[in-house]
This record gives structure tokens, C-alpha cells and sequence, in this order.
């Protein structure tokens, strides 16, 4: 088969088995669009801003553990998706970005649409390559998909130049199935030694805690992290990024840790004796002051990255491995063990959770004349039934949900929680639906992020996505306006949202149902309302508490004993 | 403390960029850096010194070796090594100073390579500490210009960093 530089790309794209292609046209990739514009195997889906790009391969990614495909030009294209690179690179998504250069003749001369896009990424993606030579560029693209999925994920940009897609210079076409490369080997197992040091520990714990995290996601580990739970009855707490690996409606469950985590799992991470840290990375807003962070505990950590291990927090036994894999073994060795864990310990140490328990941290004010977002929340998972693929902004929000709506299923809850990035909710809603058209897709935001990658309302029309956004809108940039009452005296330096659209008008000019909610008692009517509608967007604007803040908060900094909790408590 | 680090790596355009970065990036401490091809033309040899403590010098091992571009990593200072720095050195030599200058370059077993009336350029290798030595042995006032390579370095014994 003689194939064009351009024809490569998308013969390529289809022996990847690659469903849909997120991009934006432009000069430097015209010749790959005219080649896919004459096949029908892989479908493209055009965005209208390339950041949407790639936070729509994101979310498909991150919904089906496949890997996450965008296409942009060179230059403005190139700078427009290196948010959602960055995003995917913060969160370890598999994703392969093919960006368009000028052509290698004129490449440093500052030529029309260039910009050095391998040096602008280069911080934010698992690896990158820029092909000079159409001889290249078959198997460069099967390396940046072996790379970009295997070990720990993470997204690889492949810059093409126009020339090397040229279609009047065709060559004989190879795509290698098999992939080995002498400077990449992931590690495919854990240590044994190591591994039975774990478990001989773990055994030994009178105060255990399991602290997961998106990597038992990201390493189909969900049922091995079930089984280790099933047979030692040990309390776990997840991340942000790990919450559905382990059902959080299960009464094990501790709920989420960390920065806005619950009292009983900060608790039981300041009193745990043995950690053991599972695909999780030890982040800042995890661990709060590294000082004080776990001051009782023998930790374990289970990673695929070696990097990730001791980087923060001085770990006691280290074991490099896919958790998957890993886990495997120690179920294999604890069920050698005659002995389980103490039982007698293990109940006084859930005493101990559930007196913890007891302060009921998340309680809010359920008597409010206004629709409180908590509500909200739990008035949208009693309407879907826990049934949802939920994706979210970054704020409030997304804090709000992460507390109120249980997953009970992995990669059902998408976020952007490295990097933290508005916007991401929408663009990775349709990521979502188009990998799963059947499902019901919902994607919670603010008004002030979703007006961030607002003109993705007009892809989904085009496609016919019946994402459902559920905006809390309250009016203040609310996680903002949080700390400005907390640590700059009330003074709400620009986190006020003013001059906000209609929302109801706006969508309806893109196509869409437009609601708007202002009072609780309408709230559950409505929401049955917008998800009848199952072949439609709808854009929910909920009016929500202006003035309602996240709680626990740990400051940062602080220790995981040292929360500020809600003062309204008392009121629920 | 001072690590002297060995790099095996792909001798790929941007290969040495990624690993600049990855210091300036992460804040690590780069004391010198020298890259070459090998006997392989596709791989480079690359030599790093660098500081910190034991953590910090762990989590650069770390990060290098997660560059997917490295081959191969060794960090010499965990075992009996071998360590060489090139110098040339341009002096101001005039009247009786050419005659303690050229004494001077013999003691230091380096060479005189290139000569004017009024200067030389001497050419030395050794350990960082030895080319120390030598500039400060030259007098007051007569250095002109300095170049060193950043050291290089080996492992002593049979076994090598190859593939
Ligand atoms: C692109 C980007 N810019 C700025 C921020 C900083 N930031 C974090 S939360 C937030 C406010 C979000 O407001 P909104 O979307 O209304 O959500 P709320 O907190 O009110 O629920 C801001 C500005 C960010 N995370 N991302
Ligand atoms: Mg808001």
C-alpha cells in the first residue's frame, strides 16, 4: 500500500482502532483533513475553540480508558489545545495530540502560523516528537500511542509539518503491531519482596487507612481494590481523582480526603498507624502541611511511576508496579495467611471512625428559603438514580459534587483535578456522550465556568449531544469569593461574576432548552423535567446560596487535624 | 552533597532540551552539563554534576530516568569513579613571566598550545580541583579568558554503561 504522508495519519488513526478525532481545521493540516474527508472510519468531530479539543479527547478518554485523540493546526491551533494538554498531563490521560507545523524548508524562520509547538509543550506532555521525514512518521505515531497508554498514561504530541503530509509523495505503508523501544520499559510487575513486606505490615496494623487514588482508575484496579477491601475490612478514603474505584455509597467507605475531605477520613489519616498509599500522589491538597501529614503511620505506596514514590512524603516501603497487578499478588498472598488482620483492633478502630462519623461534617441547612448547592447535588443523584457519567469545572462546584453525588462505579466522575482547569466541563461532557450515546451525561458547573468554553454548546448541536449542565450558579466566582471571606477579610476582589448572560436565552439561540430554577421546592420537578428530555441538551441555571461555602476546609498548609468545620452544622 | 551522574541517552533532536528543562522546571541545582555522541552514533553520553540532598539527588535520578529518551542512568559517585575536567587558559605572559608560566604549566603537567609575544593558551586535564589549583596559581592580573568542559567521568573496574 503507497500511501501519502496525510493518508499515513489517517490510516494510522484507523489501525489504532481510534473512534473519533476531536479538532479544528487550518493551513498546516489541510491535507490530513482532505484525507478525512475521504474515508469514513474515523470520525471527526469539530470543536469550535481547540482547547475543546483536547478536553473532549479528555473526557473520552477518561470515560472509556481508551486513548484520547485531537488534531489542531500549527500556532494559534498548537497554543489554543495546550491547556488541555496540560490538564491531561496533570492527570496522567492517555491522550495523542497531532498538531500541524509549517513546513520544514522554512521551520525557525519565523514563518506564518509557527510557533515552536515541541518547545511550548514539552513541559506538559509524557513525551513528544516532531516529524521531518514522511519515513518516520508510521511508526512515531504507533510509539506516541504505545507511550501515551502504557505505564503511567499521559499525552504525547506528535508536530507534523506540512510538507511530510504532502500528497503527491507517496510511500510503501508499515504500521508495526508490536512496539519495543530500548529507552522505554514500564514496569509490567511489582517486587515480590516488597510486595510480601506490604502485606506482612498491613497485617500487623492496628489502625489501618487505604488512601486511593486515580491511578486504580487509570490501572483498571477498581475490582482488585474491591477484593483487598472485602478481605481485610480495612477503611479507605480516595482522592478527588479516585472517587468510584471503590463504591463511596459502602459504608468502608471514609469519603473523600484531603483539603475538602471529611472529617472522619482527615481524622483517621492524622491517627492511621499503617498507610497504605495506592496509585495516589501525595498532592498539596492532600497531605496539607507535610509536617504533620500522617504522624503515626508506616506508609506503603503502590505506584507505577518510581517518580511519583518519596517525592513528597518520605515513604517506608515502596512498591513500583501497575496496581492492578500488584494488588493481585497481595490478594494471592493474604489469603495464604492463616491469620487475617486484629480483629479486635480493627473494631476499636472503627469505634473510632464512627464516633468520627458522628460530627455529620457535610450536614448543611436544609430549612434555607434558598436552593443550598449541596441540595442540588443530592437532589440530582436522587433524580439520575447515582446513574450518571458526571464531569465538572472547577470551584465550588465540583467540590459540592464531589461530596454529595456517591459514584459507585470508576470513571463515572470527571474532573480536572491536577490542574484544575475551568472550562474542562463542558468539552469533556462531549467526550463522554460521544463514547457512550446512550448514557445519561451531565456536567456540573458556575456561571463563571462554563462561559469559559461556552461555544461548545454549538459542537453539541451539531452532534446532537444531550449533555445536561447543571449550573450552580451563585453568582461569585465561589471558591474565590470562599477565601477572600476566609483569609482576606470579606473583600471580594473581582470574584464577583457581573454581567451574566440569560442563560435560558443563550442556549436556546445555540438550539438548546434553556431552565432556570430559583426556588428548592422547583428543584426535583425540573430536574425530572431536563432529564426526560433524553434527546435534547439542556441547560439547567440553578440559583443557588450566593453566600454558601465548602466545608471541612483544611487551609493550606494546615494539618489534617485541623479543619475548619461548617458552622451551620448545628442548624441540619 | 555533589553528584557526578552518567546518562545514556537517545541522541535525538530536543533530547538534551528535555533535560534542561526538566532541572529549571523542578528547580534542581546544574552545576555542569557535557554531552557528546558515543562509539554509537545513536546514543549520547551525557555528564552531569549537580547538588542537594539525598532526597532531592533521588528525585532527579528519578525524573532522568523517567525521561523517555534515557537509555540508561549511573549515578558515578555511588561507586569508585574517575572524574576529568579539560581547560584551556589563555594567560597574559610578558618579560620574565613567560619564563614562571611555562614552569608553572610543567609542574601541572599541562601543555602549552598556542604562543604570542605577550600570551599563551595552556591546555590541562584533570580533576575540577587540579584546574582550580592551576588558575589559582597563575599571578595576579594574568588570566585572560577560561574555558572548562564541565567534568566528565567513569567508572573504575570492568563494567561499562552500554547497552
Ligand atoms: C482557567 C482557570 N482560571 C482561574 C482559575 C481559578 N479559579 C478556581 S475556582 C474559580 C471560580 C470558579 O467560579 P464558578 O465557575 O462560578 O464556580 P463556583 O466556585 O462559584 O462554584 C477560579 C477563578 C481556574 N481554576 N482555572
Ligand atoms: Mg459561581
Amino acid at each position: 500500500m503507497e500511501l501519502s504522508g496525510a493518508e499515513i495519519i489517517v490510516q494510522a488513526l484507523i489501525d489504532e482502532g481510534v473512534e473519533y478525532v476531536f479538532g479544528y481545521p487550518g493551513g498546516a493540516v489541510l491535507h490530513t483533513y482532505d484525507a478525512l474527508f475521504k474515508q469514513d472510519k474515523v470520525k471527526h468531530i469539530l470543536v469550535r475553540h481547540e482547547q475543546a479539543a483536547t478536553h473532549g479527547a479528555d473526557g473520552y478518554a477518561r470515560a472509556t480508558g481508551r486513548c484520547g485523540v485531537a488534531l489542531v493546526t500549527s500556532g494559534p491551533g498548537a497554543t489554543n489545545a495546550v491547556t488541555g494538554i496540560a490538564t491531561a498531563f496533570m492527570d496522567s490521560i492517555p491522550m495523542v495530540i497531532l498538531s500541524g507545523q509549517v513546513p520544514t524548508p522554512v521551520i525557525g524562520s519565523d514563518a506564518f502560523q509557527e510557533v515552536d509547538t515541541v518547545g511550548i509543550t514539552r513541559p506538559c506532555v509524557k513525551h513528544n516528537y516532531l516529524v521531518k521525514d514522511v519515513h518516520d512518521l508510521a511508526l512515531t505515531i504507533r510509539k506516541a500511542f504505545y507511550i501515551a497508554m502504557s505505564g503511567r498514561p499521559g499525552p504525547v504530541l506528535v508536530d507534523i509539518p506540512k510538507d511530510v503530509t504532502d500528497p503527491k509523495i507517496k510511500i510503501p505503508y508499515h504500521y508495526p503491531k508490536d512496539i519495543k523501544m530500548r529507552s522505554y520499559s514500564p514496569a509490567l510487575k511489582g517486587h515480590p519482596g516488597q510486595i510480601k513486606k506490604a502485606v506482612d505490615v498491613l497485617l500487623q496494623a492496628k489502625r489501618p487507612v487505604l488512601y486511593t487514588g486515580g491511578g486504580v482508575i487509570l490501572g483498571e484496579a477498581s475490582q482488585a481494590l474491591r477484593d483487598l477491601v472485602e478481605k481485610t475490612g480495612f477503611p479507605i478514603t480516595s482522592t478527588l481523582m479516585g472517587l468510584g474505584a471503590f463504591p463511596m455509597t459502602d459504608p468502608r467507605f471514609l469519603g473523600m480526603l484531603g483539603m475538602h475531605g471529611t472529617y472522619e477520613a482527615n481524622m483517621a489519616m492524622h491517627e492511621t498507624d499503617v498507610l497504605f498509599a495506592i496509585g495516589a500522589r501525595f498532592d498539596d491538597r492532600v497531605t496539607g502541611k507535610i509536617e504533620q501529614f500522617c504522624p503515626h503511620a508506616t506508609i506503603i505506596h503502590l505506584d507505577v511511576d518510581p517518580s511519583s514514590i518519596s517525592k513528597n512524603v518520605r515513604v517506608d516501603i515502596p512498591i513500583v508496579g501497575p496496581v492492578g497487578s500488584v494488588l493481585a499478588d497481595m490478594a494471592r498472598l493474604l489469603k495464604e495467611h492463616k491469620q487475617g488482620p486484629d480483629p479486635v483492633a480493627l473494631a476499636e478502630w472503627w469505634r473510632q471512625i464512627e464516633e468520627w462519623r458522628g460530627v455529620k461534617c457535610l450536614a448543611y441547612d436544609r430549612h434555607s428559603p434558598l436552593i443550598k448547592p449541596q441540595f442540588a447535588v443530592e437532589t440530582l443523584y436522587k433524580v439520575t438514580e447515582g446513574g450518571l457519567y458526571l464531569t465538572s469545572d472547577v470551584g465550588q462546584h465540583q467540590m459540592f459534587a464531589a461530596q454529595f453525588y456517591p459514584f459507585d462505579e470508576p470513571r463515572r466522575w470527571i474532573n480536572s483535578g491536577g490542574l484544575g482547569t475551568m472550562g474542562f466541563g463542558l468539552p469533556a461532557a462531549m467526550g463522554v456522550q460521544l463514547a457512550f450515546p446512550d448514557a445519561t451525561v451531565a456536567c456540573v458547573s458556575g456561571e463563571a465556568s462554563i462561559l469559559m468554553c461556552i461555544q461548545e454548546m454549538a459542537t453539541c448541536k451539531q452532534y446532537d449531544l444531550p449533555i445536561k449542565v447543571i449550573l450552580l450558579n451563585n453568582g461569585y466566582m465561589g471558591m474565590v469569593r470562599q477565601w477572600q471571606e476566609f483569609f482576606y477579610e470579606s473583600r471580594y476582589s473581582h470574584s464577583y461574576v457581573d454581567a451574566l448572560p440569560d442563560f435560558v436565552k443563550l442556549s436556546e439561540s445555540f438550539g438548546h432548552v434553556g431552565m432556570r430554577v430559583e426556588q428548592p421546592g422547583d428543584l426535583e420537578g425540573a430536574m425530572r423535567e431536563a432529564f426526560a428530555m433524553k434527546d435534547r441538551f439542556v441547560f439547567m441555571d440553578i440559583v443557588v446560596d450566593p453566600a454558601e461555602n465548602v466545608y471541612p476546609m483544611i487551609e493550606a498548609g494546615k494539618g489534617h487535624h485541623e479543619m475548619h468545620l461548617s458552622p451551620e452544622r448545628e442548624l441540619a | 552533597m555533589r553528584h557526578i551522574i552518567s546518562v545514556l541517552l537517545e541522541n535525538e533532536a530536543g533530547a538534551l532540551s528535555r533535560v534542561s528543562g526538566l532541572f529549571s522546571a523542578r528547580g534542581y541545582n546544574i552545576e555542569s552539563l557535557t554531552v557528546a555522541p558515543t562509539d554509537d552514533p545513536t546514543l549520547s553520553r551525557m555528564t552531569l554534576v549537580t547538588t542537594g540532598s539525598e532526597e532531592i539527588i533521588e528525585q532527579i535520578k528519578k525524573q532522568l530516568n523517567k525521561l523517555v529518551d534515557t537509555v540508561k542512568l549511573l549515578d558515578l559517585t555511588e561507586g569508585r569513579h574517575i572524574e576529568r575536567e579539560m581547560m584551556l587558559i589563555k594567560v597574559r605572559a610578558v618579560k620574565e613571566g613567560r619564563e614562571e608560566l611555562k614552569r608553572l604549566t610543567d609542574i601541572f603537567r599541562a601543555k602549552i598550545i598556542d604562543v604570542t609575544e605577550t600570551s599563551y593558551v595552556v591546555e590541562l586535564t584533570g580533576t575540577s580541583q587540579k584546574l582550580d589549583a592551576f588558575i589559582q596559581a597563575v599571578p595576579e592580573g594574568l588570566v585572560v579568558e577560561v574555558v572548562r568542559s564541565g567534568p566528565t567521568g567513569i567508572a573504575r573496574g570492568e563494567k561499562g554503561l552500554t547497552l
